[in-house]
């Protein structure tokens, strides 16, 4: 028997209560001050309602761009040879290495009316900055690695006999991407959108400087906690702390239950024969 | 080239998803990060390196080291403890444990500076008792530094436990055979396996630490010279239009992200060699 157990267990435990636990604790019991209905009526006003549309709304947008593009980035990052591949690589991770004011400012800047993108974007009519648009933009950059480093490894993990498999018989490359490849990558690609929208719905810092923070238009929860702190309305703050709080949870239970899936999905996976005859259409 | 017709795509759809792919990671992440530079250094050197000289900006750049190096070992006495007990023991309600331990990142850094307050606030729970023994904690660096801890907690955890996971005990059961104490067998068996895990996660949570904006402005109460990290001091300086200082001083956390990057790449490289020595070692005595 090793040694440690006791100690390392305990000083776990004791270190996680006093520094998660209790002070979420704290959040609920305040919380319960107000009851569950006066919660929901807090809310479900019109400018917390709004705000958690302008939230929810922008995030998914973002996360559904990231999945797009995300797996493309993935795709090339792991079957195609180019210069600077392992540059190109490394600097996927730097919205988790660079701190969020600094791509809120950056964006917001790039974005203006004046600056290098927004020059462009705006003759044609498009608004960015100061407009929801700027708050997806700001969420897709910050929640960009998600994707990515979800899908790489599972995509490493293909194996090319299948693929082969179904190119023998008779599948074209887009009937084995469709029918082979995607199927198995498919539940990576959900946990990713799924850690990406959870990212961004609590994101703060790189949004406030790009969406012009008008109340029911582009003002997004973080925010509007923030500014009732800031009039001193403790209890409304905290009660649209624990909505997000709860959908959080909700989220973090989906994401394991994904990852679940993803690691147990190729323990009862269909036989190499069947997924390719798939491919080229013979069984259904 | 028939055998290739199903799978490899046609030339052109390799180019296209090459061209997408690239110029969304151009336009997304390189841009940003070619503007910050030259958005410090619009007006010139000169300009810049009074802007990093201001006792303002020199004061956050040293509270937001202070408080980096200050949840460190936390988060580092936590990260080990938690990955040994999870990694080299059974117990019951384990994959809850794991669960509790990710939660952090669950929560927006807004609510987790908003947690504090309602504790420690001046209407919080424990508000009077703290301001009747004339101890600060919200608006002051204590505040900042719990909730950087909060927000840093998962990260060397979340690094630790897979590795000595897949590293097993039979090592250390052998330490412990040969009669060495705890202490020994941790310091000369477990912690050279792990140091480069170790290295990783305190690269991740430091660079967090450091980054850290939302949480850290909720506690903060945003005083000059006293409560302003460099990231808060960013916002500072671009609401009052000195873009200049805004940039400058983004320009060194940016400065920091690619020292991150490149550290967590060797890092990486590292370890990626260390596991495929072990491999070539093992391989033969396991066919």
């Amino acid at each position: 028997m090793l040694p440690g157990f006791g100690l390392a267990l305990g000083y776990t435990l004791v270190y996680l209560s006093l520094l998660i636990l209790l002070p979420l604790g704290g959040l609920i019991l305040k919380a319960s001050e107000l009851g569950f209905s006066q919660i929901i009526d807090i809310a479900l006003g019109e400018r917390s309602l709004a705000a958690f549309r302008v939230t929810f709304g922008a995030s998914f947008l973002a996360a559904a761009v990231n999945a797009f593009f995300g797996l493309i980035v993935a795709w090339i990052l792991v079957r195609y040879p180019f210069p600077g591949k392992r540059f190109v690589d490394a600097l996927v991770d730097l919205p988790f290495a660079l701190p969020t004011a600094v791509a809120g400012i950056t964006l917001a800047t790039l974005y203006a009316g004046n600056g290098w993108l927004g020059r462009f974007i705006e003759p044609l009519g498009i608004k960015v900055a100061y407009t929801p648009l700027g708050i997806v933009v700001a969420l897709t950059f910050i929640t960009l690695p998600f994707v990515v480093r979800t899908l790489q490894p599972v995509i490493e993990d293909i194996e090319t006999e299948v693929e082969e498999a179904a190119a023998s018989l008779g599948a074209s490359r887009w009937q084995t991407f469709a029918r082979v490849i995607f199927p198995a990558i498919f539940p990576a690609l959900l946990t990713g959108f799924a850690l990406a929208f959870a990212r961004a719905i609590g994101e703060y810092g790189s949004v406030i400087f790009i969406a012009g923070n008008l109340p029911l238009i582009s003002e997004i929860v973080p925010l509007l906690i923030i500014s009732k702190l800031e009039q001193y309305d403790v209890l409304g703050a905290t009660a649209l702390a624990v909505v997000m709080l709860a959908l959080s949870f909700i989220l973090l239970l989906a994401v394991n239950l994904l990852q679940w899936w993803t690691a147990n999905r190729h323990k009862n996976d269909e036989p190499l024969e069947v997924a390719a005859g798939k491919a080229s259409g013979a069984t259904t | 080239m028939k055998s290739n017709r199903a799978t490899q795509e046609p030339r052109w759809v390799r180019y296209a998803l090459l061209t997408i792919g690239l110029g969304f990671l151009f336009f997304f992440l390189g841009l940003p990060l070619v503007a910050v530079f030259v958005e410090a250094l619009a007006q010139g050197v000169p300009l810049y390196i009074e802007a990093l000289k201001e006792p303002e900006t020199r004061s956050a750049i040293w509270l937001t080291v202070a408080i980096a190096l200050a949840v460190l070992p936390f988060n580092i006495a936590f990260g080990v403890a938690a990955a040994w007990a999870i990694a080299k023991f059974e117990f019951k309600g384990k994959s809850l444990l794991i669960t509790l331990i990710d939660l952090p990142f669950a929560v927006s850094p807004v609510v987790a500076g908003l947690v504090f307050i309602l504790l420690f606030g001046a209407q919080g729970s424990f508000g009077p008792w703290l301001s009747e023994h004339d101890i600060k904690i919200i608006f002051a660096v204590p505040g900042m530094i719990l909730a950087t801890l909060f927000i840093t907690f998962p990260f060397i955890a979340r690094e630790l436990i897979p590795l000595m996971q897949s590293q097993g005990k039979d090592e250390e059961e052998a330490a412990v055979s040969l009669g060495a104490s705890g202490w020994q067998m941790f310091w000369r068996v477990t912690l050279p396996n792990i140091k480069w895990g170790l290295l990783y996660g305190v690269i991740l949570s430091n660079a967090r630490a450091m980054g850290e904006f939302g949480a850290v402005s909720v506690v903060s109460g945003h005083i000059r010279g006293e409560t302003n990290t460099l990231p808060l001091h960013v916002e500072i300086l671009y609401n009052e239009y000195n873009a200049i200082g805004a940039f400058a001083a983004a320009s060194i956390l940016a400065l920091l992200a690619l020292v991150t990057l490149v550290a967590k790449t060797i890092v990486e490289w590292r370890m990626k060699k260390e596991t495929e020595m072990l491999n070539t070692v093992l391989a033969p005595e396991k066919t």
